[in-house]
C-alpha cells in the first residue's frame, strides 16, 4: 500500500499513514521560504494593476471637484474659449482636442507611410548585417528623450521652417507634427516588424513554391496575415502622439487657434497641462480642471491601448 | 534551359521597383535624425568641457555649467531604481514562473500596456496628486523618483519577462525532479540563467528614467538651485528640465548652450542604449542552449 502525501507530494510505501504524515511532513525553512517568496512576487505582480487604478483614482480625486461643480460637458467639447485665468472664466477644451488632433493626424500622416516601409524593408528585404545594423538604428532612434526633440523643433525646425515657407512663425503644426513623427516612427517600425516576423515562415516557403516573387509573397501572403498587429503598431503610434507632451510644448507655438492650415500654431491638451500647472494654487478651479484634462487624456489613451491590445489578440486566436 | 518569360521579367521588375521604394523610406527615416544629431553635436560639442561638466550654472544660468542637473539626475534615476527594480522583476517573476493564463493574468498585462501608453503629464499629474500631496513627500526627489518608477516599471518587466521566457523549460523541470522548491529552481537555475538579459533591461530603463521631463516638472525637479541635493527629501535640478527651462524659460541665454545641454542629455541616454544592445549581442553570442 502507497499513501501519497500531498503536502510533501511523496509517495509512502508501508507503516501507518498517520505516523508517516507527520515523519514527512516537509514544512521546513525551504517550504515557508518558498510560500513567502510566491506572495511577495504575487505582489509585485498585481502591482501594475494597483498603480494603474491608482493613476485613475488620484487623478479622479483631484479633478472630482471641476467634473461634479463647474464642469459643463456642452462647453468643454464645444468652446475653443480656455481662459481658466479671466475675470469669469471659461473652460473650453474644443481647440485644445483640436490641436493635439491636428499635430497628430500630421504626425500619422508622415509616420505611417514610412515606419509601415522601413518595418517591410526591414523585416521582408533587408538581411544579415544590414538587417542588424538598421534595427539597432531605429532602436536607438526611438531612446531620443522628448525634450530633446522639443528642442530640435524649437532650435532647428523653427529657424528652417521660416525660411523655407517664408512664415513669420515657425512653432506650428507643420514642426510638431514632423517633430511627432520622427518620435512616432520608430516605435511603430519596431512592433510593425515584430508581427512581419510573427507570420511563420511555412506561409513564404509555401508562397514561394508556387513560383511567386518576394513582392508578390510580401503583398499577398505576409502583410493580409500581419494585418491585425500593422493596425495595432499604428494605433500604438497614434496613442503615443497624443500623450506626447513636451516635445509638443515647445514645437507647437503653444497659443490657442483652431488651425486653417500647417503653418498656423496651436496648443495641445498634454501642453497645456504642463505649461499651467505650476502657476494654480493647489484645490482652485483651474487646478481641478487641469485635472479633468488628464482624465480626459487617461481615458482615451486606455481606450486607444484596450483596441490595440484587442485587435493583436485577435491574431493569436486564429 | 529555363528562360525567364515576359512576366517573370515584369515581376522582378516590379519587385526591384518596391524594394527600391521600401528601402527609400527607411533611409528618409533615419536620415533627418542622423542630420539633426550632427547638427547638435556641430552646435554643442564645442560647448562641452571638464569645467562645463563639474561647475554650476551661473549669471541667472545663461553661464557656467551643469553639475547641479548632473547629479540631480543621478540622484533621481537611483532612487527610482531602487522601487521600480525589485517591483519589477517580482512582476516579471509572477508573470513568467506562477502566473496561470487566467482573467488576473490578463488584467495584468493589460495594465502593464497601460502603464507604458498613459501620456507621461498623466503620470505627473498622479505624482502631484499621490506623492507630492497625498503622502506629503512634498516637491522632492522622493516623489519624483516614484512618479518615475511606476512610468518606467513596464520596460523592467517586460525585459525581465522576455529573458526568464527565454530559458529553456526543461531546465526547469529538470531541477523540480530533484524535489526542488520553486523558489530554489528559480533561485539556482532560473535567475543565474537570465541575470544579464534582466541587466540589459535595468540598462535600458536607465536611459528611459534620465530622458524624462513632463513627470519630473511638478514633483520634484525645480527650475535652479544652486546646491546639490543632500538627501531624498530635497527638490533637486535634472538634466532634462534644465534643458526646457535655458531653451524656454530663461532669457538672453548664448545660442550654444542649450546645444550643449543636449548633446550631454542625449549622450548619456544613446550611451546606455548601446551599452544594453551591445550587452545583449555578447549575450546572443554566448547563449548555451
Amino acid at each position: 500500500m502507497g499513501v501519497w502525501n500531498f503536502r510533501s507530494g511523496t509517495l509512502a510505501m508501508s507503516g501507518s499513514p498517520q505516523d508517516l504524515g507527520a515523519q514527512l511532513d516537509r514544512r521546513d525553512l525551504a517550504w515557508f521560504v518558498d510560500k513567502a517568496v510566491q506572495a511577495l512576487v504575487f505582489l509585485g505582480g498585481v502591482s501594475a494593476i494597483v498603480f494603474i487604478l491608482g493613476i485613475f483614482v488620484f487623478i479622479t480625486k483631484e479633478g472630482f471637484g471641476f467634473i461634479a461643480g463647474r464642469f459643463d460637458i456642452v462647453e468643454f467639447f464645444g468652446s475653443t474659449r480656455w481662459r481658466p485665468t479671466s475675470e469669469q472664466p471659461t473652460y473650453g477644451a474644443l481647440a485644445l482636442i483640436v490641436g493635439t488632433a491636428s499635430v497628430t493626424g500630421l504626425a500619422m500622416l508622415v509616420a505611417v507611410p514610412f515606419s509601415l516601409g522601413a518595418a517591410i524593408y526591414i523585416g521582408e528585404f533587408a538581411q544579415g548585417r544590414t538587417r542588424e545594423v538598421l534595427k539597432i538604428l531605429v532602436e536607438l532612434l526611438a531612446a531620443i528623450p522628448s525634450v530633446v526633440w522639443g528642442f530640435i523643433g524649437l532650435s532647428i525646425m523653427n529657424p528652417l521652417i521660416i525660411r523655407l515657407f517664408d512664415v513669420p512663425v515657425g512653432l506650428n503644426v507643420l514642426n510638431s507634427g514632423f517633430i511627432l513623427g520622427l518620435m512616432a516612427a520608430p516605435i511603430m517600425t519596431t512592433i510593425a516588424e515584430d508581427s512581419l516576423k510573427a507570420v511563420p515562415d511555412t506561409y513564404r516557403e509555401a508562397a514561394e513554391a508556387l513560383g511567386a516573387t518576394r513582392w508578390q509573397v510580401i503583398r499577398r501572403v505576409v502583410i493580409p496575415a500581419a494585418r491585425n498587429g500593422l493596425v495595432a503598431a499604428v494605433l500604438l503610434g497614434v496613442g503615443r502622439g497624443f500623450g506626447e507632451t513636451m516635445a509638443v510644448l515647445m514645437a507647437s507655438g503653444h497659443s490657442i487657434n483652431l488651425p486653417t492650415s500647417v503653418f498656423d500654431s496651436v496648443r495641445a491638451l498634454t501642453a497645456t497641462i504642463a505649461a499651467e500647472l505650476g502657476e494654480t494654487a493647489v484645490g482652485s478651479e483651474h487646478y481641478r480642471a487641469l485635472f479633468t484634462l488628464g482624465i480626459f487624456l487617461f481615458v482615451v489613451t486606455f481606450i486607444i491601448n484596450l483596441t490595440a491590445d484587442l485587435v493583436i489578440r485577435g491574431i493569436r486566436k486564429k | 534551359m529555363f528562360e525567364a518569360t515576359e512576366l517573370n521579367r515584369k515581376n522582378q521588375k516590379t519587385e526591384r521597383l518596391w524594394r527600391l521604394l521600401f528601402l527609400m523610406m527607411t533611409v528618409l527615416l533615419i536620415l533627418p535624425v542622423l542630420i539633426i544629431l550632427g547638427v547638435l553635436i556641430y552646435h554643442g560639442g564645442p560647448m562641452i568641457t571638464i569645467d562645463f561638466l563639474f561647475t554650476e550654472p551661473t549669471n541667472g544660468m545663461t553661464a557656467g555649467g551643469i553639475l547641479p542637473a548632473l547629479v540631480g539626475t543621478v540622484w533621481l534615476v537611483a532612487v527610482a531604481l531602487l522601487v521600480s527594480v525589485p517591483i519589477g522583476i517580482a512582476a516579471a517573476l509572477y508573470l513568467s514562473e506562477y502566473a496561470a493564463d487566467n482573467w488576473l493574468t490578463r488584467s495584468i498585462n493589460l495594465a502593464i500596456i497601460n502603464l507604458a501608453g498613459v501620456p507621461s503629464i498623466v503620470h505627473a499629474l498622479f505624482g502631484v496628486g499621490a506623492f507630492v500631496l497625498f503622502f506629503r513627500f512634498g516637491t522632492s526627489i522622493l516623489a519624483a523618483s516614484l512618479t518615475l518608477a511606476i512610468m518606467t516599471l513596464p520596460v523592467v518587466i517586460v525585459a525581465t519577462r522576455e529573458s526568464l521566457q527565454a530559458v529553456p523549460h526543461a531546465f526547469r523541470e529538470a531541477c523540480w525532479n530533484m524535489g526542488a522548491s520553486r523558489w530554489q529552481t528559480i533561485r539556482h537555475v532560473v535567475l543565474p540563467n537570465s541575470v544579464s538579459g534582466i541587466l540589459t533591461g535595468v540598462i535600458l530603463e536607465v536611459s528611459r528614467t534620465a530622458g524624462e521631463t513632463a513627470p519630473i516638472m511638478f514633483t520634484g525637479a525645480a527650475f535652479f538651485l544652486p546646491f546639490l541635493p543632500q538627501s531624498v527629501f530635497d527638490q533637486t535640478m535634472a538634466m532634462s528640465l534644465h534643458l526646457f527651462v535655458i531653451s524656454t524659460q530663461v532669457p538672453g541665454v548664448p545660442e550654444n548652450l542649450p546645444f550643449g545641454v543636449a548633446l550631454v542629455l542625449i549622450s548619456m541616454v544613446l550611451a546606455m542604449n548601446a551599452l544594453s544592445i551591445a550587452f545583449r549581442m555578447v549575450l546572443r553570442g554566448r547563449k548555451k542552449w
